[in-house]
C-alpha cells in the first residue's frame, strides 16, 4: 500500500483572483513583506497494491485526467509506503 | 417531423428544467431528460448541457461532468456532427471535455455575478446564430467562473477560423471592459469549435424565451438550430 499526496498549482502565468484577495488579507493584517502568494489543491490518497511502478502510474494518471486541467494547472506528488 | 431537444441532467443541474421548459413549453419543440448515467440520447437532435453546479463544481467546474456515461455517448455525437449546446455549467463541462479550447477561472470581481448583460453577436456563419438579424442580445448571466481564459496561439486561431460567437458589449455593441462582467479574455462570452456544431456560452438564453418575463432574445438562438438543423 501507498500513500500518495499530489499538490495541483496553477501555472505562474495563470491569474490567481483568490491568492489576490488572500494577499490583500495579508496587507489589511500587516505582513507587508508577502509577495505572490498563490492558492492550490493539497489531495491525498492511498494506493492499494505493492507494486511501486504501478502505484507511480496510477497517480500519474490521475493527476492528469482528472486531479488537474494541464490547461491551467501543473501538479506535483509523492509516494510513501505504508503498512 | 418536430426537432428534439435533449437536456442532460447531472447531479447539481439547476437550469435542467428551464431549459426543459423554454424548448418545449414556450417554443413547442420536443424536449427529453437524459440522465447523466445513461448512455442513449434517445433519439436527441440537438443536446442541451445546463447550467447548474454540476458534481458541486467540486475540484473544478465540470471536471466530473465530464466522466458521466452519458458524455461518452455527446462527445461522439458531436464528432459525428450532432449539434451541442453547452450553457454556464455545461459550457464549463465542453471545456473539461476538450470539445472546446480553454479553461475558465474565477471572475475577476471574485464575485458571483448575476444580471442581464449584452452580447454582439459575432458571426452568422453558423447554425446558432444564422438566422438571428439582431446586433446585440440581452441575456442573463449567473455565475462565479465565467472568466474566459486561453493562450495566445488558441486565442488566434480562435479570432482566425470565426469560433468568437459573442462578445460582451454596451448596450450599443461596443466591446469595452466595463461591460466584461467576469474579466474574460478580450470580453470572451461564447465560443463555437472548428465544426461549427458545438457552442458553449456562459449566459442563458433559456432564461429569456418566455414573453411572460419580457425578454426572449434568447428564443433567437433556439431558434435558429431548429430553423436550419434540417435544410
Amino acid at each position: 500500500m501507498f500513500k500518495a499526496t499530489v499538490i495541483v498549482k496553477r501555472r505562474p502565468k495563470i491569474l490567481d483572483p483568490a491568492g489576490k484577495a488572500v494577499e490583500q488579507g495579508a496587507k489589511l493584517l500587516g505582513f507587508n513583506n508577502v509577495r505572490k502568494t498563490r492558492i492550490g489543491k493539497y489531495i491525498e490518497f492511498l494506493v492499494d497494491t505493492n507494486d511501486k511502478n504501478i502505484a507511480e502510474k496510477e497517480v500519474r494518471e490521475y493527476s492528469e485526467k482528472l486531479l488537474s486541467n494541464p490547461i491551467m494547472e501543473d501538479f506535483e506528488y509523492t509516494l510513501e509506503e505504508v503498512k | 417531423m418536430k426537432l428534439k431537444f435533449g437536456v442532460v441532467v447531472f447531479p447539481g443541474s439547476n437550469c435542467d428544467h428551464d431549459a426543459y421548459f423554454a424548448v418545449k413549453k414556450v417554443l413547442g419543440y420536443q424536449a427529453e431528460f437524459l440522465w447523466h448515467k445513461e448512455k442513449d440520447l434517445k433519439g436527441s437532435d440537438v443536446i442541451i448541457l445546463p447550467g447548474g453546479f454540476s458534481y458541486g463544481d467540486y475540484l473544478r467546474t465540470g471536471a466530473i461532468a465530464r466522466f458521466s456515461p452519458i458524455m461518452d455517448s455527446v462527445h461522439k455525437f458531436a464528432e459525428d456532427g450532432g449539434i451541442v449546446i453547452g450553457i454556464c455549467n455545461g459550457f464549463q463541462i465542453l471545456l473539461e471535455l476538450g470539445l472546446l479550447p480553454g479553461v475558465m477561472l474565477k471572475n475577476d470581481s471574485l464575485k458571483f455575478v448575476c444580471k442581464d448583460v449584452y452580447l454582439r453577436v459575432e458571426n452568422h456563419d453558423n447554425i446558432f446564430t444564422k438566422s438571428v438579424t439582431q446586433k446585440v442580445l440581452k441575456i442573463p448571466v449567473a455565475h462565479g467562473e465565467g472568466n474566459y481564459f486561453t493562450d495566445e496561439s488558441i486565442l488566434k486561431e480562435l479570432e482566425a477560423n470565426k469560433q468568437i460567437l459573442f462578445r460582451y458589449v454596451s448596450p450599443d455593441g461596443k466591446v469595452e471592459n466595463e461591460f466584461n462582467p467576469n474579466g474574460s479574455l478580450n470580453n470572451i462570452a461564447g465560443i463555437i469549435n472548428k465544426k461549427k456544431n458545438v457552442m458553449g456560452l456562459m449566459p442563458h438564453p433559456e432564461r429569456c424565451c418566455d414573453p411572460l418575463l419580457g425578454n426572449t432574445d434568447g428564443a433567437l438562438l433556439f431558434k435558429s438550430v431548429a430553423e436550419n438543423l434540417f435544410k
